[in-house]
């Protein structure tokens, strides 16, 4: 059983390569990474569902039938973000309005897995409809950092981070608005890429800002980013956001190296406040890339400090109208009352958390008549400078280089009381979302106790392939393994 | 004081399109509850829309038969307020970039005055479920969501109109449009063209505009004509006792005939419009619009000027005729066989219409088809049976379906038209009429009226009427002055 165990340790594409070459099978793989869940689960509580049945069938029939040649995914067990939409299988968002929900279809990224042969093992822990920096906000309780099970994961994909470090599945995807998958990544030492806007369909993924939400990978390195990132990326028609841009082949563009290319370093993102081993792990990576004969550039992205403010006016509004159907009339936990106004509310006050009513009345108040101008109109423009900043600073550079996240992994409950530093978790993240770029949380060192600490390298629109092949490049030059958690 | 009636329409039309405006879900009518639906259409968490192009075909074409100008980047917008047909919380609309803007509709009032009423807008929008309440002991409500994400367009006039009058021939001009460009049935009663009404009054000659009222559920011509001319006298009677009208809207109940308050000012929604993340916005290229010019069929208002000046009718026949395509391409083929169009235009508005009104049936179910009606008409154009026959024939060309020539001659119908036939016939009516006979010659000449009637009875109606005038002189000879 040892040797079953450290199964679920592999990478995609170690197992893959295992599986290929027939030496292991789908149900070994899985029922390594069910029994590493039966170990540590009850410590990290990264799963807020597991479908293990579905996920034992799915690895023998993988077993029993090997299509030649095999998909990319064949047989390798994984787990999803619950708000990403599974045909049967809960999809809670981490909400107690959700927690009886079952969807009546297959997102995008769910079919497009069951097509590459992944098992799926079950749903991960999430904040409540993917608002929060922590994943302190889920109904279902929050998911501890393998790393120190005292701090928090990061949010709100911290159920995938910490399922994908802690062993407990191959790899994860998660879903980013303004951070929610390098921000958890970065916190939990693992590869976490959110894809340019577009470039992955949003189709089966509930949303929480419709103009920033994408799914994305959460690796054990940049190779099986590469590979997750393949398989979900494409057009898919019945989005009608996605791009028509053709999908590279991520896997063999990973190692054309980084000799020659232009860091840009964001002076506002990198001067002042920042935490010493932060900027020491941020300073290694940099050092690392000039080391590989890369050149690094200051440049400015002048509208940064609107950044924040701006967010949570855009995904605020949004997610004030996106979340209006959850209303208890056809799905979902309904709470009756003696009218229909009545039932709403009951429904609505019981159903939602607190930071989703707390979001909800901003975005209200953000659109209401009177105030559309002024707030979210407002934020609109400036959206659009945040955007016209990352362009100009791509004249002068290939990518961008910047920390994730301004601190390490904070203690569970420090920030829960405090909404707006909790918001400021997401500083360095949040812009590129607003921005629709594509970027790329990496380890790239450790505090003095052992916790993970990362940088982000943000690339031009559809730039995803060099954002993974310089994560690889990094990776192999580093000569730091994977951290494992000392669990 | 003498006040002004200043009114403006917001009409929804139903599209015909096959599938929703944003799924591929069936848009026919009458389905069993909530069988046409799919995740999109119900609202499930994760959804995304995809637009049907067809709908933005049909705005299009709309706004080109209303000579609207037709954006070429519209954007698509959320109107946010909760409500249990409202699967999404939101209804997908077009807000502040509408597909079509500043066109006009030109219709005529009975008067013979052409009115142009002006339209602010045309956008695209999808429509809600129905909310369908309990009766008896069941007090629970039920949602239908076969008709969430039936595509509408919505038509926004200017507060052109000044009576109820000029705002029924404006609906009714708006839905021949809508039915000859075969993008909505335009059916009031089913819901497929509804009508909102804002009602003003101002005193004659003022510049500003008083207070309006919103007026819904109209959804006969005939509401809305008595729910304005309700409404103006409600307003007419407040301001006449110092009290001033209240903007809000009000329902129409048309078992009592008034209009009641619905929402105050207040109370009115904050429906949080803004542009759909979802979607991107429509961009409609020349191309497009030049492609769907080419396809407009002749509208109402050509078609009225080519009648007048093709068949020379006189303009209140063509306003009828032209109404619906399918009565002015009959009219056209009935024209086409026969020697006069106005006998035409006189058979089809009289006679026609009439049958077809009494069967409740529509022209394009017609018992008798333009062709059969042109042939009957050109057996009177002939001579071949009299004007007074040919009514009785139509009626039993409507019951049996037979061609004319064949009821004429199965039932000896055909004129008598030869005078050598006629003669003896009339010696015999003033043989057993003597008296009047007599009395006519003593210079009661209104008599003649009485002798061709008899010859008429008869022969049943078949002599020539005008043979027998003639002969009936000739006959009695010069009156004793």
């Amino acid at each position: 059983m040892a040797a079953d165990s450290d199964l679920a340790r592999l990478t995609l594409h170690e197992a893959g390569a295992l599986l290929a070459a027939n030496t292991v099978t789908s149900t070994a793989l899985t029922e390594a990474c069910l029994a590493r869940i039966a170990a540590v689960e009850g410590s990290v509580h990264a799963f807020a569902h597991l479908t293990v049945e579905v996920a034992r069938a799915q690895a023998r029939a993988r077993d029993q039938t090997r299509p030649d040649p095999l998909p990319p995914l064949w047989g390798l067990p994984i787990a999803l973000k619950d708000n990403i939409c599974t045909r049967g299988l809960p999809t809670t968002c981490g909400s107690r309005l959700l927690a009886n929900f079952r969807p009546v279809y297959d997102s995008f990224v769910a079919r497009r897995l069951e097509e590459a042969g992944a098992v799926i093992l079950g749903k991960t822990n999430m904040d409540e409809f993917a608002m929060g920096s922590s994943c302190e906000n889920s109904a279902l309780g929050p998911t501890h950092n393998p790393h120190d099970l005292t701090r928090v994961p990061g949010g709100s994909s911290g159920g995938s981070a910490a399922a994908t470090a802690a062993d407990e599945c191959l790899a994860a995807l998660g879903s980013d608005t303004g951070g929610s998958i390098r921000q958890p990544a970065c916190f939990c030492g693992v590869v976490g890429l959110k894809p340019t806007y577009g470039r992955v369909s949003r189709n089966g993924l509930v949303a929480f800002a419709s103009s920033l939400d994408q799914i994305g990978p959460i690796t054990k390195d940049a190779r099986d980013a590469a590979l997750l990132l393949a398989v979900i990326a494409g057009h898919d028609a019945d989005d009608s956001t996605s791009a028509r841009e053709p999908v590279p082949d991520y896997v063999a563009g990973l190692d054309v190296g980084v000799a020659g290319l232009r860091i840009g370093l964001p002076k506002e993102y990198l001067s002042g406040g920042l935490d010493p081993e932060v900027e020491q792990a941020v300073g290694f990576a940099i050092a690392t890339y000039e080391r590989l004969g890369a050149t690094t550039v200051e440049v400015s992205l002048p509208h940064t400090e609107h950044a924040v403010a701006t967010y949570y006016l855009v995904a605020t509004a949004e997610a004030s109208s996106n979340l209006g159907r959850f209303d208890g009339i056809r799905y979902g936990v309904r709470h009756e009352g003696h009218d229909l106004l009545d039932l709403y509310q009951r429904t609505r006050e019981a159903g939602f958390g607190a930071e989703v009513k707390r979001r909800i009345m901003l975005g209200t108040f953000a659109l209401s008549a009177g105030y559309y101008a002024a707030y979210y109109g407002k934020a609109m423009a400036v959206r659009t400078l945040i955007r016209n900043d990352f362009t100009a600073a791509f004249e002068r550079c290939d990518v961008l280089l910047t920390p994730t996240a301004p601190t390490p992994p904070f203690c569970l409950g420090e920030k829960l009381d405090d909404p707006l530093t909790m918001y400021l978790s997401d500083i360095f993240t949040i812009a590129v979302s607003l921005a629709g770029l594509p970027a790329v949380a990496f380890p790239c060192g450790a505090t003095k106790q052992r916790l993970p600490l990362g940088a982000q390298l943000i690339g031009r629109p559809f730039d995803e392939g060099r954002l993974l092949a310089m994560v690889h490049a990094f990776e192999a030059a580093s000569g730091q393994g994977r951290m494992a958690p000392a669990l | 004081m003498e006040f002004e009636t200043v009114i403006g329409l917001e009409v929804h039309t139903q599209l015909m399109t096959q599938s929703k405006i944003f799924c591929g879900c069936s848009t026919t009518f009458g389905a069993p509850p909530n069988s046409h639906t799919c995740p999109v259409c119900l609202g499930m968490p994760g959804v995304l829309p995809v637009l049907n192009r067809e709908v933005v075909s049909c705005a299009i074409k709309l706004g080109l038969a209303t000579h609207c100008t037709i954006n070429r980047s519209s954007r698509w917008a959320r109107k946010n307020y909760f409500y249990p047909d409202l699967p999404k919380a939101y209804q997908i609309s077009q807000y502040e970039a509408p597909i079509c803007e500043h066109g006009y509709v030109e219709a005529e009032l009975e008067s013979g005055e052409v009115k142009r009423i002006r339209l602010t807008r045309i956008h695209m929008e999808e429509d809600a479920g129905k909310n369908i309440h309990g009766e008896g002991d069941d007090d629970h409500s039920y949602v239908d969501l076969n008709r969430a994400g039936v595509p509408l367009l919505e038509i926004v006039s200017e507060p052109d109109l000044r009576s109820a009058e000029e705002a029924t021939a404006y609906l009714k001009r708006l839905r021949s449009i809508v039915r000859y460009l075969g993008i909505s049935d335009g059916n009031m009663e089913e819901g497929s063209f509804r009508c909102d009404a804002n009602v003003s009054i101002r005193p004659r000659g003022s510049a500003t505009f008083g207070t309006r009222a919103e007026v819904k559920n109209l959804n006969s011509f005939r509401h809305v004509g008595h729910a304005i001319d309700y409404e103006v006298r409600r307003q007419a009677r407040l301001l006449a006792q110092g009290q001033a009208v209240v903007q809000e809207t009000r329902l129409w109940n048309p078992t009592e005939a008034k209009t009641f308050s619905m929402r105050s000012k207040e109370e009115a929604h904050d429906y949080r419009y803004f542009p759909d993340p979802d979607l991107l916005p429509l961009v409609v290229d020349e191309g497009w619009i030049e492609r769907i010019r080419a396809t407009l069929p002749e509208l109402p208002a050509e078609k009225e000027q080519r009648f007048v000046r093709d068949y020379g009718l006189p303009a209140q026949d063509t306003g009828v005729l032209v109404a619906s395509q399918a009565l002015a391409d009959y009219f056209e083929q009935v024209a086409g066989g026969v020697k006069e169009a106005k006998t035409a235009a006189n058979w089809v508005l009289g006679d026609l219409l009439g049958v077809l009104n009494k069967l409740g049936t529509s022209v394009e179910e017609s018992p008798v088809d333009a062709a059969a009606l042109a042939a009957l008409i050109r057996l009177i154009e002939e001579g071949t049976i009299s004007g007074k026959i040919a009514k009785s024939v139509f009626e039993k060309m409507v019951a049996t379906h037979q061609p004319a020539a064949e009821i004429v001659a199965a039932e000896g119908l055909v004129q008598v038209a030869d005078p050598e036939q006629l003669r003896p016939i009339l010696q015999q009516i003033f043989a057993d009429n003597p008296t009047q006979l007599a009395d006519y010659r003593a210079g009661k000449t209104k008599l003649m009226g009485f002798f061709v009637g008899q010859a008429m009875r008869v022969t049943g109606g078949k002599a020539n009427p005008a043979l027998v005038n003639d002969l009936l002189r000739e006959m009695l000879g010069p009156v004793e002055e």
